[in-house]
């Protein structure tokens, strides 16, 4: 390419493009598409950060699921998988949403990125219902960890009392099953005000065909997200 | 092109493939496949999270440098569940005193 050419890139090209006129556009970027990808690769580059952040848990769950595998099938069987089951499949649901926002934001379609990004949230808030029914009932187990771990509780049938040798295992199992759901149900709770307040600006009539960042970026969280539960729920929920 | 609008029916094609994969994933633990359930059972999630990657997430029609950096997330994980695994794995077969008490199991295996 001619020296001239360099200098004058695309950026002279669209200098008088109607790129430029957008208020959110950086001055910094050739266009309003590049400034788009930029901020992409940037949301993807913090997504592969968060693989590792969540890889060291999974780490410490193939270490001890192989050396406690016993206790990791006992205290997977004391949850509840049905609900577990039910959770993907709101989960799953959420990110069908969430797409849909995105689409709809790529079409310029403002009063269906609200709908959608409500329907996520609605559907988003569901999960962490159910999951405030799991974690209130482990409390009342005693399975949480800690020094009641694996006693008897009120009303509980001796039949299914823990036994001894049990307890210490096991609760490596609910460390890490707290742990990761804990860390996981975190980023939903970070998550939804983000959604909320996207939803805010899509109302005020903030996004467009042309210039729907936000909405692209939180979608790529959110599904992070349902892809981190897609790997629990069969860890945590189904052993044998 | 990340500006590409997927249809609508894609989404849908998407989200019913995972629901099936989702029944499938409790139907072989129900079966109890033995050795095989965990690679199985590993096998859908990874299968899942592709088609959530590649369909919602857009990878499919990203620019490479993008597929470049989301395949970079899981390059690393994998450098990170072996190296730990191999050192677990390995502790204490050249000199016993180094063994750690949580390797012997998966040693014996």
């Amino acid at each position: 390419m001619p020296e001239a050419a360099l200098q004058h890139g695309h950026g002279e090209e669209q200098a008088d493009g109607h790129a430029q006129t957008h208020p959110r556009f950086a001055h910094h970027f050739e266009s309003l598409e590049n400034q788009k990808e930029s901020a992409s690769l940037g949301m993807w580059v913090f997504l592969a950060q968060e693989v590792m952040f969540f890889g060291g848990l999974f780490m410490a769950y193939i270490l001890y699921r192989n050396l406690y595998h016993g206790a990791f099938e006992y205290g997977s069987h004391l949850l509840n998988w049905k609900l577990g089951f039910f959770n993907t499949i709101v989960l799953i649901g959420s990110s069908v949403t969430m797409a849909m926002a995105v689409h709809s934001a790529a079409l310029g379609q403002r009063t269906r990125i609200v709908g959608w990004l409500l329907a996520t949230i609605l559907l988003g808030s569901v999960f962490l219902g159910v999951k405030v029914v799991e974690y209130t009932e482990k409390f009342h187990h005693n399975l949480v960890p800690g020094e009641t771990f694996g006693l008897p509780y009120e009303g509980m049938d001796p039949h299914h009392a823990m036994p001894d040798n049990m307890r210490r295992p096991t609760q490596v199992y609910y460390s890490l099953y707290f742990a990761m759901t804990g860390l996981h149900a975190l980023h939903m709770i970070i998550g939804i005000p983000i959604l909320a307040g996207i939803a805010w600006f899509a109302h005020k009539g903030e996004y467009s065909a042309r210039f729907h960042t936000p909405v692209e970026l939180v979608g790529l969280y959110w599904h992070f997200v349902d892809i981190v539960w897609i790997f629990l729920f069969p860890l945590l929920y189904l052993i044998h | 092109m990340s500006d590409h609008v997927v249809p609508v029916r894609v989404y849908l094609a998407v989200f019913a493939a995972l629901m099936v994969l989702t029944g499938l994933t409790v139907a072989v633990w129900r079966m109890d496949l033995g050795v095989f359930a965990t690679p199985v059972a590993l096998g859908i999630a990874m299968l899942k999270a592709v088609l959530v990657i590649l369909y919602f997430m857009h990878v499919k029609y990203n620019d490479k440098l993008t597929k470049l950096v989301a395949a970079s997330g899981f390059f690393f994980l994998v450098i990170l569940f072996g190296i730990t695994i191999l050192d677990y794995w390995a502790r204490g077969r050249l000199n016993p005193e180094t063994r750690l008490p949580g390797a012997v199991h998966l040693e014996d295996k």
